[in-house]
């Protein structure tokens, strides 16, 4: 839109400030990114390796999947900075009537 | 632009309408679609009516009786009360938070002709074999067994038009987290948007359950899959489940904005701030949340065990909590103001004991035990008329005065308005306050008819006295609407002299940028704040510049009706040879005309400054 200010009154301030800020949002970025493979390869090796029943595995790579998909929102979706309140409030509202459905279809409808 | 020629022919402004963004536009269409819709069901409702007005009638057979009811309750709730609510949320709730549009003006206009094509496929059904029969609610028992294509319409059609509601719904959650002007914060809204947030809120999540739930009747009935089919393994209760989920959040979509429109009216013509605005914001949040909680409360007596019904027993007279907050408030807000009994004042304060009436019977059916009674009997249809017409049609009607001037910038009359809300509120009393005897007499709800000697006449033909003067009520509203539009005459910004929100700080009708300049919102009642400093306006957020609109579009039209012409495709597959390319030809047109949208690009156009100050002076004239 024709009327929107820049967010600071002296340009440079800003720059430097960005560089800095991206500095440390790429490093996070590497390392969850490190975390995500690392949790990935963990989930094979799972699955993999003869020694553990499916009763230990199946909920095992569901948890990694959680944390997984917590990593994604929050790290590659930028859901942990500022300005993301919204969002994050009807994702969790989404999951719990999500989660509501599920407990009473569990429940009151199949078992 | 459009709004810059004067006197315009029929054919533009019907082209103008088709291909309008313009969320105020889009309100006007909402507006008469939904009245449209509200006459059709509302002759329905005569019908049933007149049917149920002596024992032993035969003015129309069981068969179409059953027709009759299901679209009376589906008509009303899906193709009236829903967009007539859109219509002001469209209408306020952008100029109430002090923003040009809404987020995705494309977007709005593609809700709406999706709700439109939907609601145009679901009544063709009338004239294709029959419309469907098992009920507003169609339980899957029911609906898989019923013979004619009705249940198809009901499944395709509002399949069709929940996607443009869910569609609207995201578009106002959008609206309000970004475009709210400067100073606009949370706590500052009005609670008409604050409704309109937490109802789109139970719209993102109510409506997908319902859509699933279609999925699963579609797919049964037209493409042969057995989800509700008990005999291969299926279960019939999955609907009823699905269905309530979306159903209880969907008759509390319909009531918020009816409280947001009574609490802007409490406020105006008590001329006061809204009491206790916080605990107001809180218990409509609340109501929101707890709406999800309570479904199976419609599902007592399908067998849940004594656990399930006690835990929604509670949960749902939970509810009469933050609504009864709610209530007082409105009391309060009224105790020690300068009261002005206008049409949409009369209107909020007989909403107050008609709405409570419908709460507390409300609270009675919530007692699992208790229900086993009341269930299916017109006990139940006496509860939610008194909260849906109550509340929500009194809320809509209210609505329609107090924003008339706002929308088509001229007033109502208010001799006819008076005549129309007493007209009103005596066959809405009439009609619906014996029912709760009748149902408590025995009499079960979604009988086509009854025996003589049962107790039953008198209460009856009370009843159906009371529809005559509803509709009496409705067609001097009627005369009301086309006497105003025939005298014309033009009104200011504030034409209640009250306005406390933003929308009345600008011209009836506002021009078609809304605001030359975002205001500055110092606090609630923004505009209210301005006038008892004695400004005669907002003072301005930001220094006048070039303004960018969304170009027109006809895009979301053909997307509509690729849709509409791919349901007759889906329904008739399975009997006839050309469904199949009917269907694919519908799903081509609107795939054809999404294409289009994403590779073409529309940078809409900018009104320049210059434009701008010159029509400084003529302000208030244009559309
Ligand atoms: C204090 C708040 C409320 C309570 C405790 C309440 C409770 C109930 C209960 C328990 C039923 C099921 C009765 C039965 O089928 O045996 C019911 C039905 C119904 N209620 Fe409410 N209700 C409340 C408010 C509302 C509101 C605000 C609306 C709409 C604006 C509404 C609309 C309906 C409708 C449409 C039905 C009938 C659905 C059907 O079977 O076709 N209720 N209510
Ligand atoms: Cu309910």
């Amino acid at each position: 839109m024709a009327n929107q200010q820049p967010s600071s009154g002296n340009p440079r301030v800003d720059v430097a400030y960005r560089r800095k800020k991206s500095a440390e949002e790429m490093r996070y970025q590497i390392v969850s990114f490190t975390l995500m493979i690392f949790l990935t390869i963990v989930a094979f090796v799972a699955v993999g390796y003869e020694g553990f029943s499916g009763w230990f595995t199946v909920p095992f790579i569901l948890l990694l999947a959680v944390v997984q998909v917590i990593f994604q929102l929050y790290y590659f979706m930028h859901m942990s900075h500022k300005g993301h309140e919204a969002p994050a409030l009807f994702l969790y509202s989404g999951v719990v009537v999500g989660a509501v459905t599920i407990l009473a279809f569990t429940t009151i409808i199949w078992w | 632009m459009s709004t810059y020629a004067q006197k315009k022919g029929f054919g533009a402004v019907l082209w103008d309408y088709l291909t309008t963004v313009d969320h105020k536009k889009i309100a006007i269409l909402y507006l008469i679609a939904g009245g449209f819709f509200f006459i059709l069901g509302g002759l329905e409702a005569l019908f049933i009516r007149i049917q149920l007005a002596v024992p032993n009638n035969d003015f129309v057979s069981a068969g179409f009786y059953n027709e009759i009811l299901t679209m009376h309750g589906t008509t009303m709730i899906f193709l009236a009360a829903m967009p007539l609510v859109f219509a002001f949320m469209n209408a306020v709730m952008p100029l109430q938070i002090g923003a040009r549009d809404v987020a995705f003006p494309f977007l709005n206009s593609l809700g709406f002709w999706l709700f439109f094509f939907g609601g145009v496929f679901l009544n063709l059904s009338w004239f294709l074999g029959g419309a469907p029969d098992a009920g507003w609610t169609s339980y899957a028992s029911l609906a898989m067994a019923s013979e004619t294509h009705g249940i198809d319409f009901y499944a395709l059609g509002l399949q069709i038009s929940g996607a443009g509601t869910l569609i609207g719904g995201i578009n106002f959650l959008v609206t309000i987290v970004n475009m709210r002007a400067p100073g606009m914060t949370y706590m500052r809204m009005p609670m008409f948007t604050w409704a309109t947030f937490v109802t789109s809120a139970l719209i993102l999540f109510a409506f997908p359950p319902l859509t699933v739930g279609l999925f699963l009747l579609i797919f049964d009935r037209m493409f042969g899959s057995n989800f509700f089919d008990v005999a291969n393994g299926g279960n019939t209760i999955i609907w009823e489940h699905l269905f309530w989920i979306f159903g209880h959040p969907e008759v509390y979509i319909l009531i918020l904005p009816a409280f947001g429109i009574f609490s802007e009216i409490f406020a105006i013509f008590s001329r006061k701030r809204l009491f206790g605005y916080s605990s107001m914001v809180f218990a409509t949040v609340l109501i929101g949340f707890l709406g999800f909680m309570v479904w199976a409360h419609h599902m007592f007596t399908t067998g849940l065990g004594p656990i399930a019904n006690a835990i929604f027993a509670v949960a749902t007279m939970a509810i009469a909590v933050p609504t009864g907050i709610k209530i007082f408030n409105w009391m309060f807000t009224m105790w020690g103001g300068s009261i002005k009994f206008t049409t949409p004042m009369l209107w909020a304060v007989a909403f107050i004991p008609s709405f409570v009436a419908g709460g507390v019977t409300g609270v009675m059916l919530a007692s699992a035990a208790a229900d086993y009674q009341y269930h299916d009997s017109y006990f139940v249809v006496a509860h939610f008329h008194y909260v849906i017409v109550g509340g929500v049609v009194f809320a809509l009607f209210a609505g329609a005065h107090l924003y008339w001037p706002k929308m088509f910038g001229t007033m109502l009359n208010e001799t006819l308005g008076k005549v129309t809300f007493w007209l009103f509120l005596i066959g809405f009393h009439l009609t619906f306050f014996i029912q709760h005897f009748l149902g408590l007499m025995g009499m079960p709800r979604r009988i086509f008819t009854f025996l003589p000697g049962q107790g039953l006449e008198t209460g009856n033909l009370i009843s159906s006295i009371g529809a005559i003067f509803m509709a009496i009520a409705t067609i001097v509203l009627l005369i009301n609407v086309i006497m105003t539009q025939v005298k014309n005459e033009k009104v200011g910004n504030d034409p209640w002299g009250d306005g406390r929100t933003l929308e009345w700080a600008i011209a009836s009708p506002p021009p078609f940028y809304n605001f030359k300049q975002l205001p500055l919102v110092r606090g609630l009642d923004a505009y209210w704040l301005e006038k008892m400093e004695g400004k005669n306006g907002m003072t301005p957020a930001e220094p006048l510049g070039d303004i960018h609109m969304p170009n027109n579009s006809f895009i979301p039209f053909v997307i509509s009706l690729g849709l509409f012409i791919a349901a007759f495709g889906a329904m008739y597959r399975a009997e006839t040879s050309w469904g199949l390319l009917v269907l694919i030809l519908g799903m081509a047109v609107t795939l054809g005309a999404m294409f289009v949208r994403s590779i073409k690009d529309d940078h809409g156009f900018h009104i320049h400054k210059e434009d701008l100050m010159d029509d400084d002076n003529d302000k208030g004239v244009k559309a």
